[in-house]
């Protein structure tokens, strides 16, 4: 019978990335559910010491896939991997990562398994029903520029498959020190396998920001109006411990702001504590990516806005005034607390 | 060479709006349009054809109902030399396996060199459409594409493939398949005087019977779907905060600091 949670750690240069600990978060509530355990799928090329970064967020088991033709994130290597490892082990539950690399190998594995695979889903939790869909894996995700949420199920095949947005499951907490059992996997994969060439790495210019790591974010819109609009918003952000600037899709589209700092459908899905709005209306699809924030404030001239409609404190006014001001006060408010 | 483009008609989801009453979705009178990444790819591939104008060709396929056609018609304006609609009702519910099955086997049906499609649709989001018809074509697939030129050789694509944090330069020889992002290529508009040849001209409906030597019947439509939706539903709404008006700017960063005061926030 198919058994255990199988998490595909996502590495870059070596490195797991944040998204993985945040499935091995949601995994472990799962698997507690159905009483099955958690592995966290390691594939790369020499990459037995990020084994520690899996357990200390949780994760009891590891499996090592090392192999020179997993240094570069390709296709067909991982893909070949993961197939095999699945037709090994034969997981219940398998979960990647939605980003780039995640929603590039998952439906390859899904399609070459023939089973059902969920993207990007932004919620998973264990029917408990008292019906025979009991104790399958609920996937429940956007649709329509996040318009409509959809519970899915997969019923007939296994494993159960989904991508997971980065940023939505909350991280872990780190035990340090946690330890676990490591067991390597030859996966029966070559050179051979590369089907395509690397000529080239490009590495972006810019270190991109993550901005779903952000504890505030002061977020901006049209209203900002250009590329030097958004400085206020800088000089705001600087004053919070992990403040960032983000931005709705026309300023990243108007080439005012970089793409990495883009909240919405399209870009990131960001839930800070704090999301300050300003001069953004609020499009539906910027909504789906800032909602479950904890605390949103929008500074708008328009009292009508959907955005207005959303936040908790909505301030009508405009924000070029607003946030300067907003920045010398709590300067004035931080001097004050001095002793 | 034979390039195939997958396009899919979508509703314009940026012109979707919500009943703020009911809370649902106010479909009526929201547009259709050619999903945009695929738009992007289209061109890639037109492109492709007139740097070779060697007889290339470029044909369009769509699977949907029958009024997905005129997203076939706005391709064949744009310039793609021929038109498939991939449309049955045995297709219906299909979820993104089921649909990479019936669209592969469309596609070995017509034949291609190249394949290629947008990265993912705006209504479904998905992204896995283009790597599942890859897979089930058992050819090579390069996905994000950013930039792509052919090779040298002729037999080979040359794909900037873009990650968050780098891009790589790719190699793969044909076939193969590509999916497009929308930044890959600007669209060209509709070509007037191709428009009406556009109209005048045969899309090729290719339905279940023109397939049914290469599907399987059990793994297509709703039934052969291995995810099932089983509940949608639209967002519950946060509960309703406080909009201040009439405030003056000093006022108004005032009531913001308090705010963040009372909750640790500075």
């Amino acid at each position: 019978m198919s058994k255990d949670i199988y998490v595909i750690a996502e590495q870059r240069d070596g490195v797991v990335q944040k998204v993985t600990m945040e499935l091995i978060g949601i995994a472990n509530e799962l698997a507690q559910d159905l009483g099955q355990e958690v592995y966290a799928v390691l594939l790369g090329d020499k990459i037995e010491d990020q084994a520690k970064e899996c357990f200390e967020y949780g994760a009891k088991h590891v499996i090592l896939i090392d192999n020179p033709v997993l240094k570069e994130y390709t296709t067909e290597p991982y893909a070949k991997a993961v197939y095999n490892l699945i037709k090994a082990k034969d997981p219940n539950i398998v979960l990647f990562g939605a980003s780039s690399i995640g929603r590039d190998i998952a439906p390859r594995v899904a399609g070459r398994v023939h089973t059902g695979l969920t993207a990007d889903c932004t919620g998973l939790a264990i029917d408990k029903s008292d019906t025979e869909d009991k104790g399958l894996l609920r996937m429940t995700r956007p649709a329509f520029g996040g318009n409509i949420m959809a519970t899915i199920l997969i019923r007939k095949y296994r494993p159960q498959m989904a991508t997971v947005r980065p940023g939505v499951m909350p991280l872990p907490k780190r035990n340090p020190g946690a330890t676990g059992t490591i067991e390597k996997f030859d996966a029966g994969i070559s050179e051979a396998d590369m089907n395509v060439e690397i000529l080239e790495v490009v590495q972006n210019e810019e270190k991109p920001v993550d901005i779903t790591n952000a504890k505030v974010l002061i977020s901006g819109g049209r209203g900002v109006g250009g590329p030097e609009g958004y400085e206020p918003l800088r000089e705001l952000a600087k004053e919070f411990n992990g403040g960032e600037v983000s931005s709705s899709r026309i300023g990243v589209d108007s080439g005012w702001i970089e793409k990495a700092r883009q909240v919405g459908q399209t870009g990131k899905t960001v839930r800070p504590d704090l999301y300050m709005a300003c001069g953004i209306s609020g499009a539906i699809q910027h909504l789906a990516g800032m909602e479950d924030s904890e605390y949103i404030i929008a500074i708008n001239k328009d009292e009508s806005c959907p955005m207005m409609q959303l936040a908790d404190l909505g301030v009508v006014g405009d924000l070029k005034k607003v946030v300067p001001a907003v920045t010398e006060k709590i300067r004035a408010y931080k001097k004050s607390q001095e002793v | 060479m034979k390039i195939l483009v997958c396009i899919k008609q979508v509703p314009d989801t940026a012109e979707v709006k919500l009943d703020p009453k009911t809370n649902t979705l106010i479909r009526d009178g929201v547009p259709s349009i050619i999903n945009r990444d695929d738009k992007s790819g289209l061109e890639a591939a037109l492109q492709i054809r007139e740097k070779l104008n060697d007889g290339t060709t470029v044909s369009v396929v769509s699977m949907g109902p029958p009024q997905a056609d005129v997203a076939l018609r706005e391709a064949l304006a744009m310039g793609a030399d021929d038109a498939y609609l991939v449309s049955g009702r045995e297709f219906g519910g299909s979820d993104t396996y089921a649909t990479a099955t019936i669209i592969a086997a469309a596609l070995k049906e017509i034949g291609f060199d190249l394949v290629i499609t947008g990265r993912q649709a705006i209504d479904g989001d998905t992204a896995q459409v283009g790597p599942q018809i890859a897979e089930q074509l058992h050819i090579p697939q390069v996905s994000y594409a950013e930039d792509l030129k052919l090779g040298e050789d002729g037999k080979s694509i040359i794909v900037k493939r873009q990650f968050e944090d780098k891009a790589h330069v790719l190699k793969v020889q044909l076939p193969c398949l590509i999916t497009a992002i929308q930044e890959l290529r600007e669209p060209r508009y509709m070509n007037v005087g191709k428009l009406v040849d556009a109209y005048n001209s045969e899309v090729k409906v290719i339905g279940f019977d023109d397939l049914k030597d290469k599907l399987n019947p059990d793994w297509i439509g709703i039934k052969g779907s291995p995810t099932n939706v089983v509940k949608s539903f639209t967002k519950q709404a946060r509960a309703a905060g406080e909009v201040l008006t009439d405030l003056t700017p000093e006022q108004a960063a005032d009531a913001i600091v308090a705010k963040l005061v009372e909750r640790h926030l500075i």
